[in-house]
Parts: structure tokens; C-alpha cells; sequence
């Protein structure tokens, strides 16, 4: 129980001002340190999901949970568990590219599904959309090629098509 | 709201400006008292104040935090919402404390202010301050208004957002020329708030469990906060007690739950609670947490805390429940359907009776650490100020009174000595601990409920933080009685000095005399009273009593007096110290 572990939580908020910066600032107020945020649209205006990566205790997280319960403007809080999700991030990535390692990295670029987005003339942009260890092995596998500039988007996640509605998502609203 | 106001503001269809709108949207809401300043942000509002028929009388106060506590006072002492307003920047900031001390004792309060015009918004204008964003984590909830039309529904939402579920401080932010702005007043009485759901459903489930638990235990003890007052439960919270003959421990919040004087109370746990009640709960096997939220304040250390002891936790605020000490049985929801639930299931079980049998032997436990330990103090030359708290207790016996203290010794003297009997009347800052609550919250609390004899027992340090207000207690003559306890000193931060600091006594001597108390209180207009003597005290009570009007006492108490007995920071809370007695208390084997 007291063993600290990574966390993904989705919250359904509602789109209003000062939203993000109250789901965030609930986090640092009571002690948690955020790994990755990322806020976007969902499949309606009026509504964001901000999808937070937290490396904390269970307990931790099920307060955390039922904090961000109480603020006016969530309409829901759920724990993703990783095995029955789909988790994507977004990597930019600019690298050393001279004439002689830019088949190379190509090459490998391919392996990870990246593409390039732009090319100058001694260096590579490319772009990456993976599960974010796959962004991570993809970084360790290019930094032998002195990497210019990078800069990851945070992740988001999903329930996997294939689980039962309401699997995956374990919406940790505790009702006694 | 009352049907009619609601019929009222339904039935309004005018065109209005928006500062019109939110007094009429306050009157639909059942209004009729608020505090305030006003100032540029907020002007248009305090136009409308006199422009317009309507039915609110607005308290002009001394300083903003003022009428944040008295907003408090008022809303603690009547159960309804407290409403303050404030112009822009500094008037906003001066109501952090108020909306703070709110949020941690759970005080249904909305708070209106003025903000700088909205195209000047983000332009460090004049007395611009991003109010909704400084007062972000001390809020149930905020609105920044930004459009006209949107008056009446941030306020209707402000006002259900702050009463129910777990009550606490809803701040409503109004730029300006949303004021200066007409509208077609349309009042939505809906709600539309999909991520606000207070009424949990009544999931009753855990009753069973509890009643499990509590069948099998030997030591059981209602441990209650101040959920029960905010959850008007004091009833159930009797029925059930008395039906299960357990004992009842009472936090500083919630003082008056559950009446003093019942044979089965065992007052306050805590720093400065009772030895019985501290012994009780670390004794206890069975600790029936009822709207109290396991603060450090009561449990000192917090793996020593009712080390023996399973748990059932009823509230209506989930995150409550596991935060701070692991819950076996919970059970979220209203206390009013939880409470009587439980009472049922406990008398419906067939082995009830042998529970009573085989746990009354704990309960003579109890009432005999009681009978051997009570709050006491010693005489002396010099007059103590827990004969002036008893002074009141039996001046005000058999009336209806309201409690108010500041923060310090003489607060947890007042606890200690008071005893109460209902819920409502006594008010203190519990959670925030916020010298200066108790001017204003008695005047608030006064105006809240006219009848009622109100005595603020508060400090000479308190006092200086917001005695200003005695001007609003002349100006509207409210005669709510302050009670002085002057020692000349901080004197709480001063204990903790002379008993955890070497007697190094830095900086908390106020030298007693500065000011003239009593002259303060004539410049004021006020009735200005001093005692120095037991006789005195017994003279000035009985006229301050009599006079009905507001009133200033200078209580020179004796300077040397601590509050025992106490829980030293980071003990564990059965490990209280003690002054010696000539009488030794039997330490009882805990
Ligand atoms: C606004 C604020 N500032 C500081 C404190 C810390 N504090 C707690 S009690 C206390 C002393 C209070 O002095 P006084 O009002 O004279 O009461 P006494 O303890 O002497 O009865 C202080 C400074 C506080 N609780 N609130
Ligand atoms: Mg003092």
C-alpha cells in the first residue's frame, strides 16, 4: 500500500475558465508531484479531458481521486489501467543528421513508426506517435546522434474498443 | 429558498441593470442581512443599495474581514448562508481570512465581489487582484462573471453550492461594467452543474457492517464533529447515543452536538480536551466517527491514536472518509438518514441486549475517569480566568446564549468550562485558528438572532486584531458582550514558550495596560466595563447582562495561568501533562 507506483487518471471537466488551473493546482496543494498533463477537446465543446500521470501510493491516489471529485467543474475522475488501455504521446524530435547517419536514422525511424516532418541540411525532425516507453527506447536509441531539441506532449490514454464499457475505467469514487 | 421570494424573482421580468440583478437574485435567495465596504469595482452594486426598493439591510463594517466573520458568526449561528461583500483588490484580499477560515470549518458563506472592468482585466489595473485565483485552493467553489446575463445564475449556483453537501465558501467575482450592464433579469431557479452531485445516494449498505462492528465491540465511543451541526443531526445524534448507551466525545467544533451536561458526554478530545475523553478514545475498540475528519489537533500523534481501535466513519464528504485514518465501515451521506439508519439496525439486532450487558462495564470505566477528572483550576491571589468563564456559564444558565471566543488560551478555557447544551451556540475557529474571529462572528451572530445573549470570550490579542468593529456594534447597536480576557499576553504562544522553549518569552509580551481597554470601548460608545476580583466579576457580569447593549469587559486575569490539561505536540494523546495537584490525579493504567 505504501509502495508509490505510476497512475494515470482521466478527468472529464467541464470547459470552463480557471478549470486546468484547478485541477492542477489541487495537485501541488496537497503534495503531488505531476509526471505528465495533458489537456485537449473531447467529442463535445463544452467539455476537456485532462489525462494526469502521478507517481504516488495507492492511498495517494484514491485522495487525490476523490479530491478532484469535489471540484465543481469535474465531472468525472477515472483511474486507467494500463493493461486495458490504449496510451499514445506525441514526440517532436530534432536530431544531428549530417550526410553519412541520415539513412541510419531513417532507417530506424521507420522501425518506430516516426516520420520526417522536416529536414535541413545536417539535421532530422522527426515525429512519433507511440506509447511513451516506445518514446522513450526511440529517444535512447537516437541520442548517440547528439539530439538538437525535444519535446513530448504529455499522454493520453483510452479504454481499449474491446473491453466492456466500464472495465477499464475504474471510476474510484468511494460511496462507503 | 421561500416560495414566495423564489415566485418573486420568477415573476420578474424587467429590464434591469446587472447591479439590480444581484440584489434581486440575493432577495430570491432569501437575503435579508449582508456585510460589506464598498468601493470603485463594487460601486454600481452599493448605487443599486439605495436606488432600488428591496428588502436587504447591508451592515456597513470596519475593515472587510470583519464582515467575512461576521457573515461567519451569522451563518453559524442561524444555519443560513452568510453573504459579504467586497470592492475589488484590497477589499477582495482582506476577505481571505474569513473565506479560509470557512473552508476548513465547513461555514456555508458567499462572498460577492467587485473586479476591475472586463477589458481591463490582465492589465494590472487599478486595484486589480486575481481574487478567484488567490482564494482558488480556499474555496468550495468560484465564479468570475463574464457576462451580464450570467448574474442571476452565479449567484443561484453560489448560494446551492455553499449549502449544501459539506457547506463551505462560494467567492462570486463581478467585473464592473457587467454591473453597469442591462439585462432582462430572467431568474433560473435550475441547476446545471454535472459535476456537483451533494444528495449521494442514500447507500445504506454499510449499516449492517457497522451494526456488526458495533455488536461486537466492548469499548465503543461516538466520536463527533462538526458534520453533525452542519447536518442538523443533533437529534439523531442523541436518539442513537441514548439508545446505544455509548459514551460521546464532542470536538472543539462541535461543542453543543451533543449536550454537556448529558450523563453520557465526555466532552472534548483533543490538545486540551479532557482526560476522560482522551483516555476514552485511546481505550476505546470501536471508534463511530460521525462528521469529524480526525484532525491533529485531536489525534496528536496519529499512529497512537485509538491504537485498539476498528472504525466506522459517517459523512457526507467521501474524501473525508481513509484520509487520515483507514476506515472499516463507511458510510457517505446525509447524517440525518445515516444516523437514525444506524440506530435502527443496532436495536433490531437479537443479541442487543447482551451488547448493553456486555459493555457496561466499559461504560462505568468511563463515568468514573469522568467523576475523578474533571476540568479543575487552582485559586489564587490574582483572578483566574476560568472563574470568569463559569461566571457566565451560570449568569447565562436556562438562557438562550451563543458562545463566540477568539483563538488562545482563553478559547480553550471557554471550552472547557462552558457547558453547552445545543447546537448553533458556540462558535469558535477551529480549523484555521484565526485570532479576530470573535469581534465580528458575535456581531454577526447577534444580528443573526436578536434574542440571544452572545458573549465573546476573547483575548487581548484577538481583540486588537479586529476591535475596530465596535464601531459597527455602536452603529447598529448590536449588544453582544465581549469579554476581555486580558493577560497581557499571547498568551497560548507564551505557554508553549515557558513549558517547550526555555521560558524564552520571544516576542509575546503586549503589556496589558496598552491600550486602556475600557477607554477603547468609551471611544467607541460602548459600555465599558473592568474586573479585576471575583466579586467584580460577579458585579460586571450581572450588569453587562442587564444592559442589552454592546459591551466591552476588561477581564486583568492572572497572567501565570495555563490551560491544562495538554497534549504536547507530537505525544501520543493519552500522554497528557498536568500541573501538580496537591490531590494527585489517579492516573488510571492507559
Ligand atoms: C491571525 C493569527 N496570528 C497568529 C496566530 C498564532 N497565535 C495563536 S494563539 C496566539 C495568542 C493569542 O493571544 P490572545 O488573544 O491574547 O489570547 P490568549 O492566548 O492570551 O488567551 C497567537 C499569536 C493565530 N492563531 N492567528
Ligand atoms: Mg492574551
Amino acid at each position: 500500500m505504501a509502495t508509490p507506483g505510476h497512475h494515470t487518471l482521466s478527468v472529464l471537466v467541464e470547459n470552463r475558465p480557471g478549470v486546468l488551473s484547478r485541477v492542477s493546482g489541487l495537485f501541488s496543494r496537497r503534495g503531488f508531484n505531476i509526471d505528465s498533463l495533458a489537456v485537449g477537446p473531447t467529442e463535445r465543446a463544452d467539455r476537456s479531458v485532462i489525462t494526469i500521470r502521478v507517481d504516488c501510493t495507492r492511498h495517494s491516489v484514491e485522495q487525490v481521486v476523490k479530491q478532484l471529485d469535489k471540484l465543481i467543474d469535474v465531472i468525472r475522475v477515472l483511474e486507467v489501467h494500463p493493461d486495458m488501455a490504449i496510451e499514445r504521446e506525441l514526440l517532436l524530435i530534432k536530431v544531428q543528421a549530417d550526410a553519412t547517419h541520415r539513412l541510419e536514422i531513417m532507417r530506424m525511424a521507420e522501425v518506430f513508426n516516426a516520420r520526417v516532418v522536416d529536414a535541413g541540411a545536417d539535421s532530422l525532425l522527426l515525429e512519433c506517435v507511440e506509447h511513451p516507453d516506445r518514446l522513450a527506447a526511440l529517444e535512447e536509441l537516437l541520442a548517440p546522434y547528439t539530439i538538437v531539441e525535444a519535446v513530448r506532449t504529455g499522454r493520453v490514454a483510452m479504454t481499449r474498443a474491446s473491453v466492456a464499457n466500464d472495465e477499464g475505467r475504474a471510476p474510484l469514487r468511494i460511496l462507503g | 429558498m421561500s416560495d414566495t421570494n423564489l415566485q418573486k424573482a420568477r415573476a420578474r421580468k424587467e429590464r434591469m441593470l446587472g447591479a439590480e440583478a444581484i440584489i434581486r437574485s440575493l432577495e430570491a435567495e432569501d437575503v435579508t442581512i449582508c456585510w460589506g465596504i464598498p468601493g470603485g469595482a463594487i460601486l454600481p452594486l452599493y448605487d443599486a443599495f439605495m436606488a432600488i426598493d428591496h428588502s436587504i439591510e447591508h451592515v456597513l463594517v470596519r475593515h472587510e474581514q470583519g464582515a467575512g466573520h461576521m457573515a461567519q458568526g451569522y451563518a453559524r449561528a442561524t444555519g443560513k448562508v452568510g453573504v459579504c461583500i467586497a470592492t475589488s483588490g484590497p477589499g477582495a484580499t482582506n476577505l481571505v481570512t474569513p473565506i479560509a477560515d470557512a473552508f476548513l470549518d465547513s461555514t456555508p458563506l458567499v462572498a460577492i465581489t467587485g473586479q476591475v472592468p472586463t477589458h481591463l482585466i490582465g492589465t494590472d489595473a487599478f486595484q486589480e487582484a486575481d481574487i478567484t485565483g488567490i482564494v482558488m485552493p480556499i474555496v468550495k467553489h468560484s465564479f468570475l462573471v463574464q457576462k451580464a446575463e450570467d448574474i442571476p445564475k452565479a449567484i443561484h449556483e453560489a448560494f446551492h453550492i455553499a449549502s449544501t453537501g459539506r457547506p463551505g465558501p462560494v467567492l462570486v467575482d463581478i467585473p464592473k461594467d457587467l454591473q453597469l450592464t442591462e439585462i432582462d433579469f430572467a431568474y433560473v431557479d435550475t441547476i446545471d452543474l454535472v459535476g456537483y452531485s451533494p444528495e449521494f445516494p442514500r447507500e445504506l449498505e454499510g449499516i449492517e457492517a457497522a451494526a456488526d462492528l458495533i455488536a461486537h465491540s466492548r469499548k465503543p465511543v461516538l466520536y463527533v464533529g462538526g458534520g453533525v451541526i452542519n447536518g442538523e443531526a443533533s437529534d439523531d445524534l442523541i436518539l442513537l447515543a441514548e439508545a446505544m448507551q455509548v459514551p460521546v466525545t464532542t470536538t472543539l467544533l462541535a461543542k453543543g452536538a451533543f449536550p454537556d451536561s448529558h450523563p453520557l458526554s465526555v466532552q472534548m478530545p483533543g490538545m486540551h480536551g479532557s482526560k476522560y475523553a482522551n483516555w476514552t478514545i485511546h481505550r476505546s475498540d470501536l471508534l463511530i466517527t460521525v462528521g469529524a475528519r480526525f484532525d491533529d489537533r485531536v489525534t496528536g500523534k496519529l499512529d497512537a491514536f485509538a491504537p485498539g481501535a476498528k472504525i466506522i466513519h459517517f459523512d457526507i464528504d467521501p474524501a473525508e472518509v481513509s484520509k487520515n485514518r483507514f476506515a472499516d465501515v463507511s458510510l457517505v451521506g446525509e447524517l440525518r438518514a445515516t444516523l437514525p439508519a444506524l440506530r435502527d439496525a443496532v436495536i433490531a439486532r437479537k443479541d442487543n441486549a447482551a451488547r448493553l450487558e456486555a459493555q457496561g462495564e466499559w461504560l462505568r470505566d468511563v463515568q468514573s475517569w469522568k467523576r475523578d477528572n474533571p476540568f479543575r483550576y487552582k485559586k489564587g491571589d490574582k483572578l483566574k480566568p476560568q472563574y470568569v468563564v463559569e461566571a457566565f456559564d451560570k449568569a447565562l444558565k436556562g438562557k438562550d446564549a451563543i458562545w463566540v471566543t477568539g483563538v488562545g488560551q482563553h478559547q480553550m478555557w471557554a471550552a472547557q468550562f462552558l457547558s453547552i447544551d445545543g447546537p448553533r451556540r458556540w462558535l469558535t475557529s477551529g480549523g484555521l485558528g484565526t485570532m479576530g474571529f470573535g469581534v465580528p462572528a458575535a456581531i454577526g451572530a447577534q444580528q443573526g438572532c436578536p434574542d440571544a445573549y452572545v458573549v465573546n470570550f476573547d483575548g487581548d490579542g484577538c481583540f486588537q486584531m479586529t476591535m475596530q468593529e465596535l464601531a459597527t456594534a455602536r452603529c447598529y447597536d448590536v449588544p453582544a458582550i465581549h469579554a476581555v480576557m486580558n493577560n497581557g499576553w499571547l498568551g497560548m504562544v507564551r505557554q508553549w514558550q515557558e513549558l517547550f522553549h526555555g521560558e524564552r518569552y520571544s516576542e509575546t509580551n503586549l503589556f496589558g495596560t496598552i491600550p486602556d481597554f475600557v477607554k477603547l470601548a468609551e471611544a467607541y460608545g460602548v459600555l465599558a466595563l473592568r474586573a479585576e476580583t471575583e466579586a467584580e466579576v460577579d458585579a460586571v457580569v450581572a450588569e453587562a447582562i442587564a444592559a442589552r447593549r454592546p459591551t466591552v469587559i476588561d477581564f486583568r486575569i492572572d497572567e501565570e495561568e495555563k490551560v491544562y490539561p495538554m497534549v504536547p505536540s507530537g505525544a501520543a494523546s493519552h500522554e497528557m501533562i498536568d500541573q501538580a495537584w496537591d490531590n494527585e490525579w489517579v492516573e488510571e493504567g492507559v
